[in-house]
């Protein structure tokens, strides 16, 4: 039986939804309407003029090898990205959750690297892998691997990946933490009285009964991952090596900003624009179905 | 907002300073220098606005040079831009094209009845930013160009002569083997690879590196950068690097903190480099003009430069351009040039201020100082060597730093990523054309 609450009239109603409205429209559609419009135009950088060239922006991006290969970039940083975030805050939280004494200073430390903005964990990640200087990268060396992201495709991937997940996992144990809390003991001793062990009361009680925080995380890590670790991919590689962590967003930044094509920048925003919509949606069909509220 | 705020600030200064300043045009300009070079550039615009009361020139660092350049166009089209702008040799044709966003430098020294003569300034530096009828559409700021940087101690521990020839490439090769033989783990390093390895290489053998003069003849230009000599040069630097004789530190200037740390024997990098070298190098180092190829006919010609010129924007009171005006010439004035030259390592914009310089002695004090200066004005330039005039040059660079990085890595032989260079760096030429016809 489905309780509603039902307002008399229409103008309470609006007035409680006109500011999500308005700043939906100042902050979405308007910018989203004007990269649609732009997409259909080749401007000059300082807009004296503008020729029309209908779907010829998308035609020139999509029959771009280049481009074409930024979408499979995307697809293996995002997934790497989102797992890496998401794995090791799980265990942490499933860990600190565990804890009786002191569990908000593991908490505390946990949370903190969260504070530290992309581009400055960027920073902080490349300063670690310097070939030259980097304490990580002078470790390695004793240990006889050569690290060089410099020219190693493989190796710029991973670093972008570390560095873009590393402040993440803490958003993500913050959520997974706060769910483990909300699981009733009481489901958890009667199991661990019918003999279930920890990992087999993890996987078969805990893991079902996370399911919409993960999937909440998974839907926002993805995004995260599309959109957000542009500070960190401009100040570790700029997308190189050659184009090994040239992403979607930073193809966006660069044409636009470096290489002035307006034109191009705005079509790439519209078909970024487009594939996260359609990500969400499959997202909210698909893996929707196996969440239990 | 910003007119109250400085009205208050200019009250404020009136008030203060003994002298009242009346009905003084202030004008800004907005630079790309921070450190050392932005404090040499706030004492140009004090020394201006103290000597003399009419003017008053705020200058605002804008961040890098993409940065300021993307600051000066947003500022455009908000209506708010600053009368002079800094924009890197890169932006040229960009800003070129903006007819309407730009007032050209000469037009802006006629209107206001200023005294100028192009003539006075050095053909291979003015060469960069005058439209093909000889007219000065920016005037030159800062312009460097690539020479050769010598650890000569590096040199002497591997048992070579540090006084050896390095002025052909043929001859840099030996040194490599003989630095490699001895253990060396860097021999060579450069900055700004397509600048020096590409662009300038391609000058200084009197090769084009893109059609039509370069570009300067015409916006349907394409790149030739993929011609026998570029791909000779860059095999061999990609064999270099293959067989750990050439180490590979970045797109930008990275490899200046290997030399200076005294860690690579020879680097190629920007004259400019000097006062950073000068100032961390626990080393006895050396400049060198820029090697070439022997036997490669015209060569040695001219190097092209890099750096910056100052534009001055379309839209402002002819009073305001007066202003302007008034600061470039003081700018191009021998002992401010001479002064900038000697401080920076920056190349004298005119030939006067070059004169100034030999006759301080300042040369036989820093010996290779004036080697850039020499290896840019030695012959007159031709079409090859005149600069480069290409749109999205600053992404089209980005396009060779991918394909010059497959060659160092191995993935590519030197022919394939050049012409995947051409093939790519031509389709962004045919979206500037497109976008600006």
């Amino acid at each position: 039986m489905e309780k509603r609450v039902t307002f008399k009239g229409w103008l309470l109603p609006l007035c409680l939804i006109a500011p999500q409205v308005v700043i939906s429209a100042v902050f979405f559609f308007y910018p989203a309407g004007q990269a649609v419009w732009q997409s259909l135009f080749i401007p000059d950088p300082f807009g004296l003029s503008s020729r029309f060239v209908g779907l010829g922006n998308f035609e020139y991006l999509l029959g771009d090898p280049y481009y074409r290969s930024a979408f499979v970039t995307t697809a293996i940083f995002s997934t790497l990205v989102t797992l890496t975030a998401m794995v090791p805050a799980l265990f942490l939280a499933v860990l600190a959750d565990r804890l009786v004494k002191s569990a908000g200073v593991y908490r505390t430390l946990l949370i903190w690297p969260y504070a530290v903005a992309p581009a400055v964990a960027g920073v902080l990640w490349l300063f670690m892998f310097n070939t030259r200087v980097g304490v990580v990268a002078w470790y390695l060396g004793q240990l006889g691997y050569d690290w060089n992201h410099v020219l190693n495709e493989g190796e710029a991937m991973g670093l972008v990946v570390v560095a873009s997940s590393w402040g993440r996992i803490s958003y993500n144990f913050l959520f997974f933490f706060a769910a483990l809390q909300a699981v009733p003991r009481s489901i958890i001793e009667a199991a661990a009285i019918d003999g279930a062990r920890f990992w087999r009361r993890f996987f078969t009680i805990v893991l079902p009964l996370l399911s919409p925080t993960t999937f909440f995380l998974l839907v926002v890590n993805v995004v995260y991952a599309f959109f957000e670790t542009f500070g960190v991919i401009h100040t570790i590689t700029s997308g190189g090596p050659q184009q090994a962590t040239t992403i979607l967003v930073y193809k966006v930044f660069s044409d636009g900003f470096v290489g002035q094509d307006l034109g191009s920048s705005a079509a790439q925003s519209v078909i970024l624009l487009v594939v996260v919509g359609l990500l969400t949606v499959v997202q909210f069909k698909f893996v929707e179905k196996r969440v239990h509220y | 907002m910003h007119k109250t705020a400085f009205g208050a600030l200019l009250a404020g200064t009136t008030m203060l300073s003994p002298m009242a300043a009346t009905a003084q045009t202030d004008i800004q300009f907005w630079h790309a220098f921070t450190g050392r070079l932005g404090e040499l550039v706030a004492a140009q615009v004090e020394t201006f606005n103290s000597g003399q009361s009419d003017y008053h020139v705020t200058a605002t660092h804008k961040g890098n040079y993409s940065e300021t350049l993307n600051a000066g166009i947003a500022a455009f089209r908000a209506g708010e831009q600053p009368q002079i702008l800094m924009v890197f040799e890169v932006g040229t044709a960009t800003m070129m094209s903006a007819k309407g966003a730009i007032k050209p430098v000469y037009e802006v020294m006629a209107d206001a009845g200023a005294d100028f003569d192009s003539d006075a300034y050095i053909g291979s530096v003015k060469g960069y930013y005058t439209s093909t009828d000889g007219q000065m559409l920016s005037l030159p700021f800062n312009s460097s160009t690539p020479v050769l940087w010598v650890n000569r101690n590096a040199l002497e521990g591997a048992g070579i002569d540090p006084d050896t020839d390095l002025s052909t490439w043929q001859n840099v090769d030996a040194t490599l083997d003989k630095l490699k033989e001895s253990g060396h783990n860097c021999p060579l390093t450069t900055a700004w690879q397509s600048w020096i390895h590409l662009e300038n290489l391609s000058a200084y053998h009197d090769v084009p590196f893109a059609t039509k003069d370069n570009g300067f003849a015409g916006l349907d230009t394409e790149l030739a950068l993929n011609g026998p000599l570029q791909v000779q040069h860059i095999a061999q630097m990609g064999e270099w690097a293959n067989e750990g004789k050439f180490i590979y530190a970045g797109r930008r200037n990275e490899g200046g903190a290997n030399f200076r740390a005294g860690e690579c024997a020879l680097f190629t990098e920007s004259s400019a480099g000097y006062a950073g070298i000068k100032a961390e190098a626990q080393f006895d180092f050396d400049v060198r003009p820029l090697p070439y190829w022997d036997g490669v006919a015209g060569a040695p010609q001219n190097t092209i430069i890099g750096g910056a010129s100052l534009w001055v924007m379309e839209g402002h009171e002819a009073e305001e351009y007066k202003a302007a005006a008034a600061f470039l010439n003081f700018l191009s004035s021998v002992d401010i040039q001479a002064k900038w030259h000697q401080d920076t390592g920056y190349l004298p914009i005119t030939i006067a201020a070059g004169e100034k310089t030999r006759a301080d002695g300042f040369y036989e004090a820093n010996p290779g100082t004036d080697v850039a200066v020499i290896q840019m004005t030695a012959k007159q330039p031709t079409a090859n060597s005149k600069g480069l005039r290409l749109g999205s040059f600053d992404q089209i660079r980005g396009i060779i730093d991918e394909e010059l990085e497959a060659v160092w890595s191995g993935d590519k032989d030197a022919q394939a990523a050049l012409d995947s260079a051409a093939t790519r760096g031509n389709q962004l030429l045919r979206r500037f054309e497109q976008a600006n016809r």
